[in-house]
């Protein structure tokens, strides 16, 4: 096991935000984790991230606590929901692909990440320059460059063009069968979900459901409590 | 006016000084500007006037309590915005009436100064002396050299600091460092270009070098162009004219920003009219 949660619980501006959440990711497996607005994903992945600490629990990274040692992070790459930055930042995507490499990489490292998400010809552009869709592609190129065993990614896919999704999701796949790199993926996208992931962990404060992708989408009962589910939690926010 | 000027010792410190500080403020106003906190510098500088008055009236040199006052309180300002979550420029605004509130008292407590005050408030090519000039050229090596080596870090930081905090980056500790940083920036520069125009020269330069550039890297030395140009001329200028080399820096610099809108503008037009051309051509 590369990740092992265990018996996460947090709160979360007052609110039961994870509630007693277990599960395990193992090495070049594709865990999509998926659930309504306001399940828990992003939280989950914030304290995995060390960017939340107030939860009880376990969550280990190769087998070391994170609580313990922040190094697991060299060996992760993050691509957030929504890349926020400033409009008008004079960046070019080379120089915030290279904002991430904290190794001693070699020269042409930019230009190799560039290229494994086809936007090498555009490493001169400026990033504000560029559609949501490149943006998002700048950011995995960025989350590549120490060359991670694990990528994370927090809904990348969030307001992008459905052209810009599949050449998306053409990437994820890559990185995962021909690189080996292990992702773990929250998103709304069911179908996406159903044709890219190896495993699902289907959360809703609560996880219901970790295990073979298969499995859920094949068993009418699951995919049924995970509607219900779904719209109870939609109601839920729309009340609130 | 001939190069004779060049030979006065006052000139020489003036102008060593001027490029030193045009390179500290350029480099670290890029960061300030970057993290929407463009009036920072201007806060600092009004308490950096608190700090002066505060050394005038206890008879310490001034510039001393003005680089404590100053570290001090962006030092406080940082810790409360982090803590509490006040907006930036609200506490900018408290910061900058604090630090003229207590220069203001300070002066009347002690029935004005016999030290002309309007040259710190406007700068003054007479005030930078040896000993000024040798500690402004080891603050602006030393601040250049630890930028550089944290240039990394800093720029990510700047671009997004989640992101940043998610690959290691300690961002807590350099949002520390980088108002240290602008505090020993701005202290250093008020002795030529005043406490009123200093934050001028943290802000002015970058903006105009972000209207030409596409990456970081280039707008910074873009930007250190125009920092040392408008230093250089402003400093020049000022002796020929006897007036304040602050104001003359800043005027300099603001004739920069606006002759770089009028190219922009004039390239944008220009653009505009080539497509309109080559559309009018394929109907």
């Amino acid at each position: 096991m590369i990740v092992e949660i265990e018996n996460l619980t947090i709160n979360y501006d007052g609110i039961l935000a994870l509630d007693n959440v277990s599960l395990s990711v193992e090495e070049k497996d594709f865990l999509g984790i998926i659930g309504p607005n306001g399940a828990g994903k992003t939280t989950l992945f914030s304290c995995m991230l060390g960017l939340l600490n107030n939860y009880n629990g376990e969550i280990k990274f190769f087998g070391a606590n994170i609580r313990k040692s922040k190094q697991y992070l060299h060996q992760i790459g993050f691509v957030p929901q929504k890349p926020v930055f400033e409009k008008n930042f004079p960046a070019t995507v080379a120089e915030v692909v290279g904002m991430g490499l904290t190794k001693n990489q070699k020269d042409n490292t930019i230009d190799k990440v560039l290229q494994k998400v086809w936007l090498h010809e555009l490493s001169h552009r400026r990033i504000g320059d560029l559609s949501g869709g490149q943006q998002q592609r700048v950011f995995i190129a960025k989350a590549l460059v120490n060359d991670p065993q694990i990528l994370i990614l927090d809904e990348p896919v969030t307001g992008i063009d459905l052209q810009s999704k599949d050449l998306f999701y053409q990437i994820l796949r890559d990185l995962n069968q021909k690189d080996n790199i292990t992702v773990i993926w929250s998103s709304h996208d069911l179908d996406a979900v159903a044709k890219l992931a190896s495993k699902v962990a289907c959360l809703n404060r609560t996880l219901f459901f970790h295990g073979i992708s298969e499995e859920f989408f094949h068993n009418e009962n699951l995919l049924k409590m995970y509607s219900e589910s779904s719209m109870q939690m939609h109601m839920h926010n729309h009340e609130n | 006016m001939g190069f004779e000027i060049l030979s006065y010792g006052f000139m020489q410190r003036a102008l060593v000084s001027g490029i030193a500080i045009a390179l500290m403020c350029s480099v670290v106003g890029l960061f300030l500007v970057l993290r929407r906190h463009s009036l920072f510098g201007d806060a600092l500088a009004h308490s950096a006037f608190g700090g002066i008055a505060a050394g005038l009236f206890l008879g310490i040199y001034p510039i001393w309590t003005a680089f404590v006052v100053c570290i001090l309180s962006a030092l406080g300002l940082t810790k409360i915005r982090q803590r509490f979550q006040i907006s930036g420029d609200a506490m900018v605004a408290i910061l900058l009436s604090s630090g003229l509130a207590m220069g203001v008292i300070l002066i009347s407590l002690a029935g004005g100064f016999t030290v002309n005050l309007f040259s710190f408030l406007f700068g003054s090519i007479l005030l930078v002396s040896l000993e000024n000039t040798i500690l402004i050229l080891g603050l602006a090596g030393s601040i250049l050299i630890v930028i550089l080596l944290l240039y990394r870090q800093l720029v990510y930081t700047t671009f997004n600091e989640e992101q940043a905090k998610v690959s290691g980056i300690q961002v807590e500790k350099l949002s520390y460092l980088l108002v240290v940083i602008a505090g020993i920036t701005v202290v250093s520069s008020m002795q030529l270009v005043g406490i009123l125009l200093t934050s001028s020269l943290i802000v002015i330069p970058n903006v105009t070098a972000m209207l030409f550039s596409r990456g970081f890297k280039q707008t910074s030395i873009l930007s250190m162009i125009f920092a040392v140009f408008s230093a250089v001329a402003g400093i020049l200028t000022s002796y020929s004219f006897n007036v304040a080399p602050g104001g003359m820096i800043v005027l300099i610099s603001i004739i920069l920003f606006g002759g770089s809108l009028g190219i922009k503008s004039f390239r944008q037009k220009k653009r505009v009219l080539v497509l309109n051309k080559e559309a009018t051509k394929l109907s």
